[in-house]
Formats: C-alpha cells, structure tokens, sequence
C-alpha cells in the first residue's frame, strides 16, 4: 500500500492493523475484535477523508501509483477479451496510446485510450502515457474501423498531456489531435468518454469528443496541470494547490460548469482501493449509456454532439 | 600552445539588448527591425505593410492590419463586435482575470483576442477572422470559441467562404476547461462548414501554438502560413525542455512546416491579398 500525504491517519491504522493480525497469527492472543475494530475504522476514516479533499489532493488521487490504469480496465471490463490492435499504417505503434475490440456483456465495443506504465520500466515504454501524433491517428484509424462496422466506442482518458517531443511536433501533433477533434464530432456510431484519471489539455480532449462525457469521482480535466499553470501564472512551482483550486478542474466542478455530462463514483477511498468494484462501476455505466444512446438515431445524435460543444463556453454580449 | 582555443562559442550572432534605455528614437517616429535591426521610418514601414525591407522579417500586425490589407478599399463590417468574457470561474492568479481584461482592453482597444468581419476581397464576398496577439497573448477564451462558432453559421447560411488568421499563444488558462472545450467547440463547427463544402483557408502568422495548432489553425482545407512564423504545438522552451537539447535552427518554422507536409503554401505579406483572391475564385469558378 502507498499512501499519500493526507492520508497519515489511515495509514496509523493499517499500521496498527498489520501489527495486530501478525499477533493473531501467531496465535497467542484472539485480536479478532480488535481486527474488526481497526478495519471499521480504516473505513471510517477514509470516507471522512475522501467527503472532504482538495482539488489539488483529488489530483493527487488521479495520479495514485496503484490507480488502475486503461489497459486494467479494458481487460476486466471485457473478461480478458479485449484483442489490442496496433500502429496507424503510417509511422509507427505509439505505446503510449492503446486500442482494440473487446467483448463487454457479449457486445462488441472499440475500447481506446491512453496507457501509463506500471513500473519503472513500463513508464518509459509507454511514454508516461503521453501520445504522440501517430497515436492519434492510430485512435481515429480504429475509430473509423468501428464506424465502419457499426461498433461503439469507448474512449478512456488518462494522460498527462501529449508528448511535447521533436518528433512529434515534426510529425505535426497538432494537427493530429485538431484531427480527431473534428472527426469524432462527425461519428456515426455512439462515443463515450471516460476520464479515468489525468484529463491534461489537448493530449486528453483528443480522444474526447464524445456524445456523453463522464469522469471518475476523483479525477481531474482541464486546460494546463496545475503545477505548469502556477509555473507560468505565478512564475513558481509552489502555487499548485491554489492552481487546482483556481482551475476548477475536479469531476464535481466539470459537472456544475456542464462541461461533462455525469460522475462516476469511485470505492471509497478511490479506484485502487478496491479495483474490482470500480472496473465494475465503470462497466456498468457504459453499458447503461450505451443503450440509451443507441435508440437514437445517428444524425440525431451527431447533431446533439456538435450541439453540446457549441453551446460551451460563457460569455457576455454587450 | 601553438594556437588560440576558445572556451565558449557563440551559437547566435549579436548581443540583443532590449532594454527600454537603450533605445536610440523616441517611439513612434522610427521602427527597428527586431530581426536585423535595419532602422526605418513608421510610415515607410506600414507602406510596405511592416515587411521589413532588408531582411524580409513580417512583423506581428493585429486585425485593423489585415482587414486594411485584405478588404477592397479597406471596406469591412465587423460582427459580434461586442462580445466579451464573463469570467465564469472567478478566476485569480497573482492578478483577478477581470482586471487583466480591463487592462488588455485598455492597452489595445479591443474586447477579446478576435475579431470577425465581412467584406470583399477583389470581389469575392469573405468572411474574416483575426486574432490578436496584443490581446493577453491571443489566446481562445469562449469569446474566440463563440466568435468562430457565428462566423462558421454565417458563412453556412451565406455561402461566403471563410479566411481564419491565426495569431495565439493556445488556450486561455484564466477560463481553464471552458477555454480547453473551445478547442472543441471551434473544430465541430468546421466540420459543419465542411459538410456544407464551403471553404476554409487557414493562415497561420508569428506565433501561433498549443491549443489553436492543435483545433482550428490545422483544420483549412488549405492551410498557408507568412514566412519565418513560429507554428507549434509544444511552444519550443518547452520542447528543449523535453529533449535537453538545442533545437535545430529553423524548428518549428513556417518553411518546417512546409518541408514536413502540414502547410499548403508560404505566402509572402505583399502577395497575400493576390494570392488569396486567386485561391478563393479557385473555388468558386
């Protein structure tokens, strides 16, 4: 277990509890009430922490090194079927972005998103889950083959932004990602977002034109991360939380500024705690979109696609 | 030791001193070319339309430039004039976002970092869309995002094909996600007007990065570029940064670009209005 800087009392209490089940175990002493005692407490003391945190600790949960990440999703929520599909037939297969069809319920869906490594050396092989232009387009090649046969598709989003690398800005990562912006809106088949974890800027957003746009409960989406927007705004790295909070970049603040379309809850505690229950939160949401979604007919839904885009953004007419 | 080694070597050529003191005319009677540093007279430079003459360097100019440059007779009717931010997110960094805007306002004259207008261009009714850089860096608030958005129902309506200057640092951070979804915003539109098979030419000018790059900037059904402009998705700081590296001299240049396949063509300032038109009756006739 790794535990983040806020949660010192939880962690007090799972240290505890080791203790106790080691001392139990050797059974010398029935610590079995005392087991129950520090579990419910455990629990206590997460829900009271996780009612309560921070923009800036939401995004530290966004980032928690045991988070599920994409690729976990994708073969729980399709009991291993998922069949990954590489390469955009044009440059290269950018592991840091990761696609295929997958079986959820006996339904065929194009599943997309972005992967981070879950080690060391996985990190670097997946580049941090920072795109590049070819994984991109590699999105909008398996898009359009889903398209082609009538599949929907999920995308989920964990990033922490598009790879601002050499290569990529000479292989046009603009381009790429203002692409997939303007193809998405034109899908005929139905497109759910789901932002898993990190949602940094256009590296998310180019996987998320979608007809429902949802985030887990403690994740965050926004323009810039919080730590490049105090380096810029404030001209120090020591602005973060305030950033977070000035962003307004939780699940909760997206909702009210109705610039997603819903929240999915996590595990109290969040996703990691218990990774089951949240790969099946998230099963069970797309699977309720997606029916939903499919009574519509395509125009009709492409026109409410490009209608909620349109209609965001405030402004004042003097 | 037999010959002279240097410990340092200069990879740039000129020391620039840009301090406010050294400054050598008082302001608004001479212009120095931030390029070559050839000294002209204001009036000499605004007639060859702030093209440096000596060393071919285009200025940044904002949209009462390129209106003057591009409309028949300097003829335009701008729309939505009025449009400006709400600050939806209260938003406040070592400055409010309000008062940013009242001093942006302020310093250039205009309400947000576009402007849209209609007019003619040898003949060819066009609709105009220009940014500027002046305006807190030309960056896409929901104002840019809403501005676009009316000018792609316009010319859908009219038939009018539409012209978007670029000009910007990217999304506007002071309106976070809502600046973020006018990427969005402004590329659904497109492909509206798309659909509708009315054209849109792209020109991009110095500087034009992040969040415009990567939605409306890229997305012309031609896309054409002045000479020697910064076009970029990562701004360059930041891709050093990332490589550790220097960068190669002409990165993320116009002429890059052009070599790499993402622009149509480079249009020199004094052709741009002819070449333009042409394009436009290209396809119309």
């Amino acid at each position: 277990m790794t535990f983040l800087d806020f949660e010192k009392p939880i962690q007090e209490l799972w240290e505890q509890l080791d203790k106790a089940k080691q001392t139990h175990e050797k059974g010398k002493v029935d610590m079995s009430t005392t087991i129950a005692d520090l579990e419910n407490k455990i629990q206590e003391t997460r829900k009271e922490i996780y009612s309560n945190l921070t923009p800036w600790q939401k995004v530290q949960v966004s980032r928690h090194p045991e988070r599920p990440y994409v690729l976990a999703y994708m073969n729980a929520m399709t009991y291993n079927t998922f069949q990954e599909l590489h390469g955009d037939r044009s440059v290269k297969d950018d592991k840091a972005m990761i696609g295929g069809f997958g079986s959820i319920d006996g339904k065929t869906f194009m599943l997309i998103g972005q992967q981070k490594g879950i080690n060391t050396k996985m990190r670097q092989y997946r580049n941090f889950g920072m795109a590049n232009p070819e994984g991109y387009r590699k999105a909008l090649r398996l898009m359009k083959l889903a398209e082609k046969f009538n599949k929907p598709i999920v995308t989920l989003i964990d990033t922490p932004g598009a790879h601002p690398g050499l290569e990529a800005e000479e292989r046009g990562q603009g381009e790429a990602i203002a692409r997939n912006l303007l193809e998405m809106s034109q899908l005929t088949v139905p497109v759910i977002c789901i932002v898993i974890g990190e949602g940094a800027s256009g590296g998310a957003l180019g996987i998320g034109i979608g007809d429902k746009v949802l985030m887990l409960e403690h994740t965050w989406y926004s323009v810039i991360s919080p730590e490049s927007c105090s380096s810029i705004l404030w001209r120090s790295w020591d602005f973060k939380e305030q950033a977070a909070t000035a962003l307004k970049l939780t699940a909760e603040n997206m909702l009210e500024q109705k610039l997603i379309d819903g929240i999915i809850k996590e595990p109290i505690g969040g996703a990691h705690v218990n990774q089951e229950e949240s790969f099946q939160n998230v099963k069970k949401e797309i699977l309720k979109q997606v029916a939903k979604l499919e009574k519509i007919e395509a125009d009709k839904r492409i026109e409410a696609r490009i209608e909620k885009f349109s209609s965001m953004g405030v402004f004042v007419e003097g | 030791m037999s010959e002279k080694v240097s410990w340092f070597k200069r990879i740039r050529g000129g020391i620039t001193t840009s301090t406010r003191e050294k400054k050598e005319a008082p302001e608004g009677l001479w212009y120095k070319c931030p390029s070559c540093k050839h000294i002209v007279d204001t009036n000499d430079n605004a007639i060859h339309l702030w093209v440096c003459q000596k060393c071919n360097h285009h200025q940044r100019i904002g949209s009462a430039e390129y209106f003057g440059i591009l409309f028949d007779e300097g003829k335009f009717k701008e729309v939505n004039a009025n449009l400006v931010s709400a600050d939806p997110l209260n938003f406040s960094d070592t400055q409010k976002y309000t008062e940013r805007l009242a001093a942006s306002e302020k310093k250039t004259g205009l309400k947000d970092a576009i402007s849209t207008a209609t007019g003619k261009i040898e003949g060819v009714e066009t609709m105009v869309a220009c940014m500027d850089f002046t305006f807190i860096g030309g960056s896409m608030g929901a104002v840019v995002g809403e501005k676009i958005s009316r000018a792609i129902d316009c010319c859908i309506k009219k038939k009018t094909p539409l012209i978007i200057i670029s000009k910007s640092g990217g999304a506007r951070m002071m309106e976070a996600a809502h600046s973020l979804m006018q990427m969005a915003k402004t590329s659904v539109k497109l492909a509206q007007l798309s659909k509708a098979k009315i054209p849109y030419i792209s020109l991009i000018t110095d500087p034009t990065t992040g969040g415009v790059t990567a939605s409306f900037a890229m997305l012309g059904d031609l896309n054409i570029a002045e000479p020697g402009a910064l076009i970029g998705f990562a701004g360059p700081r930041v891709v050093r940064e990332t490589i550790g590296k220097d960068l190669p001299k002409d990165f993320q240049t116009s002429e890059f670009l052009l070599e790499h396949g993402f622009l149509d063509f480079i249009v020199e300032r004094k052709n741009l209005k002819s070449r333009l038109a042409q394009t436009l009756k290209f396809f119309a006739a």
